[in-house]
């Protein structure tokens, strides 16, 4: 049948090339999600599937992210627009290697909390769905790595928090109630900034492509462009909680059950970060560099702050809650280096916050299931009762303040010397200032809750009678899970010259992102 | 609300409006209509007979849990998203099988069951949260 | 057009603010409705207003009229409008919730997860 379509003088709008099958690989993670959490919530009544399901998907995100970063690691950035659409008329889905290394990063977390969670969801939080849930918030945050569309990244960010709200009240305890209000109020108001701000980017431009806003972006009148990074950057900023808008991270993250709180630390702050550094650096580098001052600002406050914060804490979990916050000055002062180094260390540093944190807070999880409590006043003496957690325990102190030889210290000298070649001392002196805090902060936890005999102000030589040993599911799952994460760590900072290589090309593509507009326009500029 | 008239005529209202909904879902895609839209009406539908009959009863009828409709619907749009993969087409992409059944043209494609899948989400999702409204025993 | 379009979204923005910075819960919903319409509105005005000719295609044509309508930042409010009632719903019910189990609608009572008599850090070791 002749199409009525050819007669017409139409440029082409559709790829006519065939997409071979490698390149679904970055849709693989978000597909497989969503894939993965429908047939979830449809075996809702049978626990043992479930949670063999969710291993099985979540390790295939994991696999597939793996691929996604060889790829990328041997081709460069690699894209894929949806519905054979040419792009930036379909939707395009772009990894280079900072969505790919979040990804993955994020992903490998995300599987040592379905294991760690078996030792404590309960058969209640399990029916209102804590896999399906989880399932989807992984999608949402591989999504919002993933994604070449400004639009498409509001989407995900929308699925992430609709499912957070879900995971968050789970179990529905008073305090959660409580948590939840403050958690949502304020993150909804985030998304209507960046909702906000991608109108004004769309009226603009009148495009919502990453690549193609690109090289349009620079344009812009110099007034308007600031006005939209500024909004950006407020949104963010809140999501990210850098400092101004920080005060729902501590007031909520402590709420949930542990696994929930070390999916969230590890993940969600992350995105956010991430969108900063993907929208300022890609889309509009002449409007960060006019903000540079208030980032390099809001970085300092954060940095300091977040671990001070933490130091004032007798709640083992809101004082980790704090020491995300420091994380995320760092990475912020990565943004307003905005250098080679600066960029590179960032995604460096995002890539162990997600792995540090998320196995600092299920660390501080099998020491709340010993201790009964979450107040660190009336823990003590779990060195004695468990030497392997101690020590597990300590080495998180170490990595989360970035000391050698763990994977912390290599994003810290990157940033660093970044810092140094730019001349910029504050943010050189507040990011060791930044570590030294965070190491106090970390290793006073450390000590009142394994090196005290008991609890705050006894001074016997008895073993703390409060604690109890941990059951055979809890120290299979909980404890288990938590050393193959350290020990992920661990060896990851002993060998960390891949992951400079990555950093390094990381940081290359953000800011200059002319191999990732290639592959988003390859089959357009196909001759 | 529960009032003779209103009981005796909800079952048929709802059950004009959940094929009416049917006919939105299939009547979409080049003309107004489609899965979120049948969906939404679908969900009323279920919702007029929850206050009419009560909760049980509704989910009596329904026989599967809302939820797990919805969960179904997320699934088989992601399949269809996926489907091809197997044509070495990008992800999303709408594939067509047009044949004639006496002498009418039927349009089967993935689009179709992507909006079959988004009208299970909309009936599934909206009916949970109808349902545990209507519901004031039950939370969650 | 703009202009007076332009005239509301700060209207909208101006309640929904005054809105959000009261203590109560239920005022903050309320808020958030009206924010959430006033973003809606500000993507509705950056695809700017241009026609009355509505962007469909009519029968026997392949492309839209000249000057019809921008449809994509109604698809684009559209999905906002969406996500938008999806968290507004979870935030009435988790607000229902909270001053049933709290028994507050006033935030500056709702202490539980960040208590008031917060206890000092230890100070020594």
């Amino acid at each position: 049948m002749a199409s009525p379509y050819e007669s017409l003088d139409l440029p082409p709008a559709m790829i006519e090339s065939a997409t071979p099958a490698a390149d679904w690989v970055v849709v693989w993670p978000v597909a497989l999600a969503l894939v993965g959490a429908g047939l979830l919530v449809m075996l809702r009544g049978r626990r043992d599937m479930q949670v063999a399901f969710a291993a099985a998907f979540v390790a295939a995100i994991v696999v597939s992210n793996i691929y996604l970063v060889m790829r990328v690691f041997e081709a460069g950035p690699l894209a894929m627009t949806m519905g054979r659409w040419l792009p930036p008329f379909g939707i395009s889905f772009a990894a280079d290697m900072t969505g790919a290394l979040f990804s993955l990063a994020a992903s490998v977390s995300a599987l040592v909390v379905v294991f760690y969670a078996q030792s404590e969801i309960d058969s209640r939080e399990h029916r209102f769905g804590f896999y399906p849930l989880l399932l989807l918030l992984l999608g949402g945050v591989c999504g919002s790595f993933l994604t070449g569309d400004v639009f498409n990244l509001y989407v995900w960010f929308e699925v992430m928090l609709i499912s957070s709200f879900g995971l968050i009240v789970l179990g529905g305890r008073k305090v959660q109630l409580d948590g939840a209000v403050k958690y949502g109020f304020l993150n909804f108001l985030a998304t209507s900034f960046f909702l906000m701000a991608i109108a004004y980017l769309y009226g603009l431009t009148g495009t919502l492509n990453f690549a193609d806003l690109a090289s349009k972006a620079d344009d812009l009148p110099l007034g308007a462009m600031l006005t939209v990074a500024a909004l950006f950057l407020f949104a963010f900023g809140m999501k990210a909680a850098a400092f101004p808008a920080n005060a729902w991270l501590p007031a909520s993250y402590h709420t949930p059950a542990i696994s929930v709180s070390a999916l969230f630390g590890g993940l969600l702050t992350k995105v956010g970060a991430y969108a900063a550094i993907r929208v300022l650096m890609v889309v509009l580098p002449e409007g960060r560099l006019m903000l540079e001052p208030v980032i390099a600002a809001v970085a300092l406050a954060t940095m300091l702050l977040g671990p001070l914060g933490a130091l004032a804490q007798t709640n083992i979990r809101r004082a980790i809650g704090f020491l995300v916050i420091g994380g995320i000055g760092a990475l912020f002062a990565g943004l307003a280096l905005g250098t080679q180094h600066g960029i590179g260390g960032a995604v460096l540093y995002a890539t162990h916050s997600i792995l540090t944190l998320t196995a600092f807070y299920l660390a501080a999880g099998v020491v709340e299931k010993m201790s009964g409590t979450q107040d660190i006043r009336l823990m003590g003496g779990i060195y004695a009762a468990n030497a392997p957690l101690s020590i597990v325990f300590v080495v998180l102190v170490f990595a989360v303040a970035g000391l050698p030889p763990f994977l912390g210290f290599w994003p810290k000298l990157l940033l660093v010397e970044g810092g140094v070649r730019a001349g910029q001392w504050f943010l050189v002196a507040g990011l060791l200032l930044n570590s030294l805090l965070t190491l106090m902060a970390a290793s006073r936890i450390w000590a009142h809750v394994f090196w005290r005999n008991g609890p705050e102000g006894e001074r016997s030589e008895q073993p703390n009678t409060m604690l109890r040993a941990l059951t055979g599911a809890e120290k299979r799952y909980a404890l288990g899970s938590t050393v193959v994460l350290v020990a992920l760590i661990v060896v990851l900072g002993l060998f960390p010259n891949w992951l400079f290589t990555a950093s390094g090309m990381a940081g290359f593509d953000m800011l200059d992102p002319t191999r990732y507009i290639d592959a988003v326009f390859a089959e357009v500029n196909r001759p | 609300m529960n009032t003779v008239i209103f009981r005796t005529v909800a079952p048929g209202i709802a059950a004009l409006m959940l094929v009416f909904s049917i006919f939105v879902l299939l009547r979409g895609h080049n003309e107004p209509g489609g899965g979120f839209i049948g969906g939404l009406i679908g969900a009323s539908g279920l919702a007029v007979y929850g206050i009419a009959c009560g909760v049980a009863e509704v989910r009596r009828a329904m026989v599967i849990h809302p939820i797990v409709l919805a969960g179904f619907g997320v699934f088989i749009a992601t399949l269809a998203g996926l489907m091809p993969l197997f044509v070495d087409a990008p992800f999303l992409t709408g594939l067509w099988w047009i044949f004639e059944l006496e002498g009418q043209e039927i349009a089967l494609s993935t689009p179709l069951i992507f909006d079959i899948g988004v009208y299970a989400v909309v009936v599934g999702a909206v009916a949970t949260i109808a349902l545990t409204l209507e519901n004031d025993e039950e939370h969650y | 057009m703009e202009i007076a379009l332009v005239g509301l979204v700060a209207v909208f923005f101006a309640v929904a603010v005054y809105l959000l910075l009261s203590k109560s819960i239920i005022r903050m919903l309320l808020g958030i409705v009206v924010i959430g319409n006033a973003v809606n509105l500000v993507l509705f005005t950056a695809g700017r207003l241009t026609a009355e000719v509505p962007p469909i295609i009519p029968a026997g044509e392949y492309v839209p009229l000249a000057g019809s309508a921008n449809p994509l930042p109604q698809a684009l409010i559209l999905t906002a409008i969406v996500i938008g009632f999806a968290l507004f719903a979870f935030l009435l019910v988790l607000g229902y919730r909270a001053y049933q189990e709290l028994d507050a609608d006033n935030t500056d009572t709702m202490r539980l997860a960040e208590p008031e008599d917060a206890p000092r850090p230890p100070l020594s070791y």
